[in-house]
This record gives C-alpha cells, structure tokens and sequence, in this order.
C-alpha cells in the first residue's frame, strides 16, 4: 500500500513539474532583432519546486488527508439530516422566494450603479439557465450550441432596430419567437440523435450562427457588430437626456426631475426581473404539465414512453423550441443592456457557461439553477484582483463542486401531491 | 381483433420475418413462443410500426395500422408492456401511472388508477416511491398497470417473466388471467412456454422467422415437438 502510494505520489509530483516548469519557468525576451530563451528569476523557479512538494505530500497522504476531510460536518451539512416535510419545505421554499423577489426589487435602489448593472446581467443569465434547464435538465438532450439562440434574439432587436426602428417592446416578441423558430429547425436534424452525436451537432450549430454573423458582413456588420442600439422605453418615455425619437418624452421631464444616468440602468434592471420572474412562473408550469411530464419521461426511457404513444418528434421539439424562446428573450434584454452587440459575446464559452450553471445547480431544479447563476457571474466579478487567473478559479470551483456536490447546488425534488394519508 | 397478413419484416436488407400470419380474436389469450432470436419481438415491433413491415397488412380492430406511425398505434386502443419492463425509474409510481393515462381526461385517469390499485395493491402501497428502487416484480407490475392505463382493448405483453422469481412470475400470469376475466384481449410473448401455453386458449409457435405451429394452448402443450424443443423433453 506504502509503495504503491509513493510511486503514485512521485508520478503526480513529475507530471506538476513537467507541465508547470516549462510554462512558468522560461522567459522569452527579445534582443534586438532575435528572440532568446532565459531561465526566468529563482522566486518563480521555488514557487515551482514548493508546488511540486505540496503535490507529493498532499498525493503521498491523501487517504489520511482525505478521511480527516470527510469528518469534517462543515462539507455537507444536508448529508445526515432527514429531508424535511414536504409541507414545510413548501412553505419555505415559497417564504424564501418572497424574501428574495422582494430583495431584488429594492436591490437598484441602494446598490451602486456598477452592482445593479452586474445584476442585471446575472438576471439575463438566470433567463439562459432556466431555458437551457429544459433542454438539458428536463428533456435530457444535451446541447452545447445554446448561445446560438441568444444569439438569433439580441440580432434580431439589433437589426430591427437598425434596419427597420423597431422598439425594444415590439422586438422582445419577435426576437423570442424567431430564436423558437431556430429551436423548431434544428430539432428537425437532430431527433434521431442523442447523447454524445448530439452535444456534437449543437456545437456545430452554435458556431454556423456565430460564424454566419461574423461573415455577413453586409447584413450584421461582421465582427464590428452593431452599435447604437435603443433602450428600452417606458410607454413612451426614453431614458436619455435628449429625446432621440419623435413624439417621445423624457423620463425626467415627465417627471419633473433632475436627469440621472442611474434610471436607465434601473429600468433596464427592472425589465430583466420582471422577464426573469415571468420565464421562472411560465417554466415551472409548464413543469407541471403534461408536456413537462412528457420531457421527463423521454428523459428516463425513449422506448417506453414511444410505447405509450409519445411522439418523440413533438416532445423533443416542443423542449428545444420552448428552451430556444426563452434565450431569445434574454438575448433582446442583453442587446439592449449592451447597445452593441458583435459574434464574439455569442462564443463557445458562453454556452459552456450556461451549461456549467443548470448542472453546479442541480439538473432540473430552478431555484439550484438561480443560485448557480448568481454565482458564477458574480464570482468572477469578485476576483477581478486576480483577473488573469478567472478560469483557474472558475475550473477549481467546478472541480470541488463535483466531488462534494455531484448532483448540484440544490438538486430536483420530485413535485408530488400529497393526497391524505390512509392508516 | 388483431390481424397479421403474411407479414415480412426487414432489418435494412435482412429479412428477420418470412410471411408471418397471426390471429388474435376478441377475448383471448394468445402467446407466441420461439427461442431466442426467432423473431418474436420483432414480430411485436411490427405491430407498433417500429419497424413497418415491408409487405403484408396488420389489423387492429378491422382497420389497417401496417403504415401508420407508432405514435398513433399506440394510441388506438393497443398498450405494450415493453421487454425489460422500461418503466420511468426516477419518477415515483404515481407519476409512472399517470404517463399511461397520458392522452386521458383527468377523471378518466383517477377511475382507472383506482383499478390499476385494485388489481395490485402493492403498488398502492409504494404509490410515492420511485420506480426505480421497487423490486423486479413490483416493476413488472407497475409496467403492466402503467399499459392498463389508456383503458386498451388489447394489451401485449413481451417477456413479462423475464428475470423474476418463480413465485413472482406465478403472480404475473395469474394477473394476465384476470385481465382475460375484464375482457381484455392478451397477447403474450413469452419464452417461458410451459407457463403461457398452459395459460393460453391458443398458440403460435414462431422459429427463424416463420410461424411452425399453430394449435391450441393445451394441444401444444401435449405436441411432442414443442416438448422436446421447449419444454426440456
């Protein structure tokens, strides 16, 4: 056992210095005109050894290390506790939401204005994550070319707007509807594939639409995107100093106040909550219907719920169109948060992100994926000290989440009615 | 009430069946016996429409079903109780049970969940646990009353002995025998011949494809040839 455990602590502590030292440990300077390889100082090159010894030493006892972790309550306080009564975890469940729907309303009104703008994009990101929990979470079909949808709503306002001076209200449906329709057409492709073949032709997909906008250049812009594009206005009232559009009035002069810069970010704010408190109600009924059932049935066992009389095509489709419609929403509110948008928000990452978050939070559940999405866009905001090495803390985080947590921040619970008891 | 016409099934360009013809009329218990790989279950996915067969007719009910899609079979009065049980193991009883009633109204769905419980009433009992963590035969149960609730006219059953207990498998047959007892037309597909020819009021016997005999359940029973190669002499 003793050796066993020293060969394997020697290998990890080799494999941590030939992949740290080569990356950390030279330098690569200019001279004139020729590029010279150097050794880089000893602080770095100890930094090195200190982590190769602490890879040994922590390899060499893991069992004693890990064990003692394990007794520590601290990790997982749920583990040993009775699941609570289906009644009371109701209660609290719904007394939570209040508490936190309540929050979020005064939210922009104490916060800074640089806290309610992140707010409002953890909002957009609650609304990507709550649609992609249906795809993934509930149907079980694995998408990776989620952002494309996005994507399809924030061009859409954009080129609206652009083309055609359409409203931020107006568009909103529209840019929604038409990333459903995205949704319709490639589920048309993809019904007879599940599993790996399908992650694999939804990344695809995801980068036709980024490349697509990247290359139309005379449609999109291309990589310069499109810029000025309107904010949302309130019945008629815009929220800039001068009014832009004819027959509009200004927010502050309306109501007869000093203009701020603030009210706009608050309004936008406000639209994402309310359109985020909308997707979370719509979602969670849909949840509760049939459909919803349907979803979690083809999830478990295709061939039986066919045996049923299922139509895989419309309970597939009816998953990807509906999670499809809801990032076409967040898309409008992102475009018009931004004013500009160009292919490079849309990227892989984006969708690997929104997927990282509906599985931290526990596949299915929506208040796990809330939380997840808060968190993950604020914490990197938190460490914007240590700006170069977000992911590292982002792929830590993940790592640690997996091994305590596999199932999720706040895994699904199965909705069940409570008929009453018989003795 | 079903009907298969000299029916040829295709795997892509192989043909797993060589004109088949079958009969169940209304009321009856047939089963269908062969070893592995005769045909049997492909003979039952011909049925659903999954795959068509190339050539012949199948009938439910005096209607031809050959070209529609499994969906609407499915929905046309046949309920299947897949191979392996297949039930929904991360969904509790309940919630498996609703699936079946999924094209019903919701009385309809609360009369014949209370039937379904009537007739196993173990699966009241575990009426909020999860398929998954239930017994074989609590499962197999749970397939068949999960099938029983669209309110079919006929039901199908593939292997429902598979992987049980003898005793639980005894239970299983005597549940298929009430079925007949509520008019419910069975159609069994079994590799347990000794069991569903002795239930049966007929039987086919189906080997590399084709239909070798066709006879009474208890005549079968008694043929010398289905006892050597069945019924272990």
């Amino acid at each position: 056992m003793a050796a066993h455990n020293l060969k394997h602590a020697l290998f990890c502590a080799f494999i941590t210095l030939i992949i740290s030292y080569p990356i950390l440990g030279f330098d690569l300077t200019s001279r004139g005109t020729t590029v010279v390889l150097e050794g880089v100082n000893t602080t770095t090159s100890i930094g090195v050894l200190a982590a190769v010894i602490i890879v040994f030493l922590f390899q060499y006892f893991r069992d004693s290390v890990m064990g003692s972790l394990r007794q520590l309550p601290a990790i997982n306080p749920l583990a040993n506790r009775e699941p609570m009564e289906q009644s009371k975890r109701l209660k609290l469940e719904s007394i939570l939401l209040t508490l936190m729907i309540i929050g979020a309303l005064i939210w922009p009104f104490i916060a800074s204005r640089g806290a309610v703008d992140l707010a409002t994009l953890v909002l957009i990101y609650i609304m990507l994550a709550l649609g992609l929990n249906v795809v993934v979470g509930l149907a079980g079909l694995l998408d990776l070319g989620y952002v494309a949808f996005y994507a399809v709503g924030a061009y859409t306002f954009a080129l609206l707007s652009q083309y055609y001076g359409i409203s931020f209200w107006f568009a909103l449906p529209i840019g929604a509807g038409l990333a459903a329709l995205f949704g319709l057409v490639l589920g048309f492709p993809v019904l007879r594939l599940r599993g790996d073949y399908l992650a694999i032709v939804t990344l695809g997909f995801g980068e036709i639409i980024r490349i697509l906008l990247n290359n139309m250049t005379s449609l999109t812009g291309g990589p310069n995107g499109i810029g000025g594009i309107p904010d949302p206005t309130l019945f008629g009232m815009e929220f800039g100093r001068r009014v832009k559009e004819e027959g509009n009035t200004s927010f502050h002069e309306t109501f007869g106040i000093a203009y701020s810069g603030e009210h706009k970010v608050i309004f936008l704010y406000l639209i994402a909550l309310v359109l985020a408190v909308i997707t979370a109600i719509a979602i969670r009924r849909l949840m509760r219907m049939p459909v919803g059932r349907a979803w979690e049935a083809l999830r478990e066992d295709e061939i039986a719920a066919k045996s049923l009389g299922l139509s895989r095509t419309a309970v597939k489709l009816s998953a990807f169109t509906i999670g499809a419609f809801f990032a076409g929403f967040a898309g409008t509110v992102f475009a018009s948060k931004q004013g500009f948008i160009s292919p490079e928000s849309f990227v892989f990452l984006e969708s690997a992100i929104i997927l990282a978050i509906v599985v931290l939070g526990g596949m299915g559940s929506q208040m796990g994926v809330i939380l997840a999405a808060i968190a993950v866009t604020i914490l990197p905001e938190l460490a914007r000290e240590f700006s170069e090495y977000r992911m590292l803390i982002f792929g830590a985080a993940m790592v640690l989440m997996m091994v305590w947590r596999p199932q999720g921040l706040m895994p699904m619970r199965r909705i069940h009615i409570e008929l009453k008891r018989q003795e | 009430m079903l009907v298969l016409e000299d029916v040829h099934t295709h795997y892509g360009k192989i043909e797993a069946l060589h004109g088949v013809s079958v009969e169940v009329k209304k009321g009856e218990i047939v089963s269908l016996i062969g070893a592995n790989g005769a045909g049997k279950t492909t003979l039952l996915m011909t049925v659903c429409g999954n795959p068509q067969a190339t050539s012949g007719r199948v009938l439910f009910q005096g209607r031809e079903i050959t070209r529609d899609l499994t969906s609407n079979i499915m929905r046309s009065g046949i309920a299947i109780v897949p191979e392996g049980r297949r039930v929904f193991s991360g969904l509790t009883v309940e919630e498996n049970l609703h699936m079946g009633g999924f094209f019903n109204t919701k009385s309809e769905i609360r009369k014949s969940q209370e039937h379904v419980y009537e007739l196993f009433p173990r699966l009241k009992e575990r009426e909020h646990q999860r398929a998954g963590t239930m017994s074989g035969g609590e499962q197999q149960m749970l397939a068949i009353g999960r099938a029983l609730m669209s309110k079919p006219n006929m039901i199908i059953l593939d292997e429902p002995s598979l992987g049980l207990a003898p005793l639980v498998i005894k239970q299983i047959f005597e549940i298929i025998g009430k079925l007949r007892e509520e008019g419910i037309t069975v159609f069994l597909v079994e590799q347990n011949a000794h069991q569903a020819l002795n239930l049966a009021d007929r039987g086919y016997v189906l080997e590399t494809g084709r239909i070798r005999l066709h006879d009474t359940g208890k005549n079968l029973l008694a043929n010398p040839d289905v006892q050597n190669a069945y019924l272990g002499g």
